[in-house]
């Protein structure tokens, strides 16, 4: 299966939009290339960009591998991309309230009932709730893959608490402190103003009985998560406090936190924590990161919480694989960007037609996430696919499966030169009263020769993105 | 606006980090005595335990003062929450949960000195390299205090950051001053120097005074003086009379600020009207143990004071 490589297809020169980088490089000394990879490394380790691996005690902090070869976008393929993910964040916004109120797209029959009512990622809570400004889903991942010249898909639609931005930002700071001669060279459109435009986001879906500029804050759920880095990183950036739940409480129908001069007002919640954690008194009674009380607060108006509780609905796993109907439905057009295939393990046919072929499928647990409790058929020995097939026999309606792409690849610096390594793409999509995407995003590299898994905690390393402003 | 688990995190960073250093300072005045003393190393080192107020965790873990033991006991063990290792570990992740309201500059040094110190103390430390590695813990601290004070804006976040490191000053520079008491009383006991000058001079050694000392007295030790320079004197960064004009300016800063007073700034102020006595001689006259046991339980309960008045829990 010969992937698609974006800057080096074989037997030509490279793709247009890597041609100007390409020059460039071929000038450049190896060695120095080398130190710079190292430099990288040591900006990263200082400035304490790290993340927490899950399951490892001891070196609980890591860097997530850095590769200096950007990936390079041009802007024709950047609108075409932009286009289809703001006709599918639209759709999945209308999607999550219709989900809530009427229902109208179950009536129609488009998807089915019992995908939502058994679904644990639908909340009951927030039937009938409409969330300030209409607005479920504020910050959206969309991760892309490619697979030729014009074919790219969507993998997965993050519509949760999307999480790498904050490298995004920080790759590119990177770079430009690396290479600055090459940013003279080549036209990259900014990602560094995403903090700003967060902001206005979030503020533009304050309630409406909120103050004109009101109090935002980010929400962690600690100094011990994964994503830490990235949420103080973004408070940071954005000028708002950080807070974690035991900073926060309910006074007079409305969220404040414990400041040194007594408790103040917070009007929008940019929340990384799960909806599972958000409310002792709704949801995980045991939960110590949420704010007891919020729910009610958030019924009555008084509190954006972005993104809104309940959203996981639109990015289910399960529900994926409706997301072209879902489209369609809501925005009376075509899907731009296309699914990837994929088999609904819940359906008898669709079941057998995943066992017969398990060995040549991606399956995935529909809850799952981090790229953990997958199996990739291709990459897994006969026992490992025989385990995995009593597993999905045993509940399959707890998995999809889809077939293994070959995911378009980008150099990557090694010690032996350039080699290519599949990569994927996570744009940000900011939505408030307009939709908002950075020209950019994250590219997620699998460092392994051959490997289709691109996540951190699963050996993934990350590059810079451009798009170019041609 | 400040979070109060924000002011806590800056207050507590700031007291472990004056920690490591005071503990680093207090390992180098044991090993000069030890290196200078005729007599047994043994019962010096004993008395930097006891300065470093960790005796009793000590006594748990090992039966003898050597050099090896407790050099390992107050750098290296993370079981002993004050050692240094350990305070740069818990001013680390203060540091990381006040991350947004730190330059990235201060951040970075405590970061920097985190990284390369839990290298340095990855192992027991050769005796032979002991002087190299507490200038090291000297050098990485005063590299925080650098960017500290070279970039923070003097808002609120600095003071609370400023009031642990004075609050914690004050207590260390009390406690090596009343461990070593006896040395300093003027009694029959010392006349006819049964008391060696190292003695005297690893009180000021342990607060890096020694020096200085002779700047501001005449060159010979007299206990007075060295009370006086400790407890008294304006001028002397460690002394207890300077940490609290420290500790009522930024808590004046912060009632400017907040148009509030609270309970925290009638104490502080009662500890520095304790500091006004006329000269040493009244405080040795009252006894020198006692006005430091009282001032260690009112330099902590103003601790406990500001965590309450600013809602730091």
């Amino acid at each position: 299966m010969a992937a698609f490589d974006e800057m080096l297809p074989e037997s030509s020169g490279p793709r247009r939009p890597y041609t100007a980088y390409d020059r460039w490089l071929k000038e450049q000394d190896p060695a120095r290339l080398t130190q710079k990879t190292q430099d990288a490394e040591r900006v990263f380790r200082k400035t304490g960009i790290t993340f927490a691996v899950y399951g490892e005690q001891e070196a609980s902090e890591r860097l997530i591998p850095f590769d200096i070869v950007p990936r390079i976008i041009s802007g024709q393929e950047w609108r075409r991309l932009t286009q289809g993910i703001e006709q599918r964040v639209q759709a999945l916004n209308a999607f999550l309230d219709d989900i809530y109120h009427r229902q109208e797209i179950l009536r129609a029959g488009r998807v089915p009932k019992d995908l939502i009512a058994a679904n644990e990622a639908f909340l009951p809570e927030m039937i009938g709730v409409r969330p300030p400004a209409g607005v479920y889903t504020h910050i959206i991942g969309v991760d892309i893959v490619r697979t030729g010249e014009n074919d790219f898909f969507v993998l997965e639609d993050n519509a949760r608490t999307p999480s790498g931005v904050s490298y995004m930002l920080e790759n590119r700071e990177t770079m430009m402190q690396l290479f600055p001669e090459l940013f003279q060279k080549i036209k990259v459109r900014p990602v560094e103003n995403y903090p700003a435009l967060l902001r206005r986001s979030l503020a533009a879906v304050k309630p409406e009985s909120a103050p004109g500029t009101p109090t935002i804050a980010v929400l962690t759920p600690g100094s011990y998560n994964s994503a830490y880095f990235e949420h103080a990183f973004l408070a940071d950036q954005m000028g708002v406090q950080l807070v974690e739940g035991q900073d926060l409480r309910v006074v007079d129908g409305h969220i404040a936190m414990r400041t040194t001069e007594g408790y103040k007002q917070i009007d929008v919640l940019y929340r990384r924590v799960d909806d599972a954690f958000l409310d002792p008194l709704t949801f995980r009674p045991d939960s110590a990161l949420g704010v007891p009380g919020i729910m009610d607060v958030y019924r009555a108006g008084n509190i954006t919480i972005a993104n809104a509780p309940g959203t996981g609905i639109a990015d289910d796993k399960a529900i994926y694989s409706y997301m072209p109907e879902i489209v369609e439905f809501y925005t009376g057009r075509k899907a731009i960007l296309g699914n990837i295939p994929t088999w609904r393990c819940s359906e008898p046919d669709s079941l057998k037609y995943v066992l017969e072929h398990i060995a040549e499928l991606v399956v995935k647990e529909v809850h799952g996430s981090g790229g953990y409790g997958m199996l990739v058929g291709p990459a897994a020995s006969k026992k490992e696919c025989e385990a995995f097939a009593e597993k999905l026999k045993a509940k399959p309606s707890n998995y999809i499966a889809q077939p293994t792409l070959a995911l378009s690849t980008c150099p990557i610096l090694t010690e032996k030169g350039l080699a290519p390594r599949h990569v994927d793409l996570r744009p940000y999509v900011l939505v408030s009263d307009r939709i908002q995407i950075v020209p950019g995003g994250l590219t997620r590299v699998a460092l392994k020769e051959g490997s289709l898994v691109v996540n951190s905690s699963q050996g993934g390393g990350t590059k810079d993105t451009w798009v170019l402003d041609d | 606006m400040l979070l109060g688990r924000t002011a806590n995190g800056l207050y507590w960073m700031n007291r472990y980090i004056e920690r490591a250093e005071n503990m680093a300072r207090l390992v180098d005045a044991g090993l000069r005595m030890a290196l200078t003393s005729t007599q047994g190393a043994a019962e010096e080192w004993a008395s930097v335990v006891i300065s470093a107020g960790s005796d009793v965790a000590y006594g748990q873990k090992y039966q003898e003062h050597s050099a090896a033991n407790v050099s390992d006991f107050l750098l290296r063990d993370t079981s002993n929450p004050s050692s240094v290792m350990a305070s740069i570990e818990t001013a680390r992740f203060n540091a990381r949960m006040v991350r947004t309201a730190l330059t990235r500059e201060t951040w970075e040094s405590i970061n920097e000195a985190w990284m390369s110190l839990k290298r340095m103390l990855a192992k027991p430390i050769d005796e032979r390299e002991l002087p190299a590695v507490l200038d090291a813990i000297k050098r990485e601290t005063a590299l925080i205090r650098g960017a500290f004070y070279g970039t923070m804006l003097r808002n609120e976040i600095f003071d609370f950051s400023n009031l642990g490191t004075y609050v914690e000053r004050a207590d260390n520079t009390a406690r090596i001053l009343d461990v070593k008491y006896y040395v300093l009383l003027p009694s029959i006991s010392w006349v006819g120097s049964s008391l060696d000058n190292y003695q005297w001079e690893s009180i000021l050694r342990s607060v890096s005074a020694h020096r200085s000392y002779r700047w501001v007295y005449e060159a010979e030790y007299k206990p007075t003086n060295i009370a006086d320079y400790l407890i008294l004197n304006a001028r002397m960064p460690r002394s207890l009379t300077f940490c609290y004009r420290f500790v009522l300016e930024h808590l004046e800063f912060l009632a400017r600020d907040y148009g509030a007073r609270h309970t925290c700034h009638a104490t502080a102020e009662s500890i520095h009207a304790m500091l006004k006595v006329g000269s040493i001689k009244d405080i040795f006259d009252a006894g020198l143990h006692e006005f430091l046991g009282n001032f260690i339980r009112e330099n902590t309960r103003l601790g406990d004071e500001i965590a309450l008045d600013y809602r730091f829990h």
